[in-house]
């Protein structure tokens, strides 16, 4: 499982997860990100390692070029926070509804 | 109570020591009772919230400055047994506007006897959000009280 401070320092920085996206959009590579966002192209590889390492980003290679794209795991990341979320909220809905009712005045 | 995913939903069911009407009426009518004030998108402190009974209604939260957001419309309302609306925040936490980019939230009741109900829970499409599953995970630090959520999913050590 994805450790979650991980995840958290992995997205905290805004390019890293400027190249997040732009990979949820369409994979790609090292090159075609450092063209496109303000960053050099050492800069993009530091950052596509950080987001890999922490379970966000798949590569295969094509070739001479590593395509990167996003992990379909992370969607667990969406799950899990729902899970929690839902689990708590009824436990709520259930303590509120198992009090009296209010009168009617 | 159990929780259970799919790979696009996620399920939670809870027994309750209520009878049907009861659930249903606290669960909607009632839901500013027992929503965790912390859990909006407004930018002020919530007053209320409010859940307009009929579909195409609107869940709405209103904040103390007076502003108001619907992020959810009704999509099933069928009072005592089943309500439906859409989840209509991104995973930057802003309010989603393209349905097609939305999730559905569906909630049974079902009497367990006279006195009882069992209320499941499903959390669907979550797919539908697409990009920005880790934004989501991010705004939970920012908007949405990480050391909350953190507590509560089990999921980073206590500070």
């Amino acid at each position: 499982m994805t450790n979650a401070t991980v995840l958290l320092e992995a997205i905290g920085e805004p390019t890293r997860r400027a190249i997040f996206e732009r990979l949820a959009v369409h994979p790609g590579a090292v090159g075609e990100l450092a063209d496109e966002l303000p960053v050099t192209r050492s800069a993009v590889s530091q950052h596509l390692k950080i987001l890999k390492s922490a379970g966000l980003l798949t590569d295969r290679a094509i070739g001479t070029r590593r395509i990167y794209s996003v992990d379909p795991a992370a969607l667990a990341v969406i799950r899990e926070y729902f899970d929690s979320f839902w689990t708590a909220s009824l436990a709520a809905f259930r303590a509120t509804a198992e009090q009296p009712a209010p009168e009617k005045s | 109570m159990t929780a259970q995913t799919t790979a696009t939903s996620v399920t939670t069911a809870v027994d309750v020591d209520a009878p049907i009407e009861r659930a249903f009426h606290v669960f909607t009518a009632e839901i500013g009772s027992w929503w965790d004030v912390d859990k909006h998108i407004l930018g002020a402190e919530l007053a209320d919230m409010e859940f307009q009974p009929w579909v195409g209604g609107n869940i709405i939260d209103r904040g103390v400055d007076g502003s108001e957001c619907r992020w959810a419309r009704v999509i099933a309302y069928e009072p005592p047994t089943r309500v439906c609306f859409s989840w209509d925040i991104n995973p930057r936490w802003q309010l989603q506007v393209d349905p097609q980019n939305t999730s559905e939230v569906e909630i049974t009741f079902a009497a367990i006897g006279s006195g009882r109900t069992h209320v499941t829970l499903t959390h669907r499409h979550l797919d539908r959000h697409g990009d920005g599953w880790e934004a989501m995970r991010d705004a939970v630090g920012s908007g949405w009280n990480l050391a909350r959520f953190a507590e509560v999913a089990g999921l980073a050590d206590p500070p």
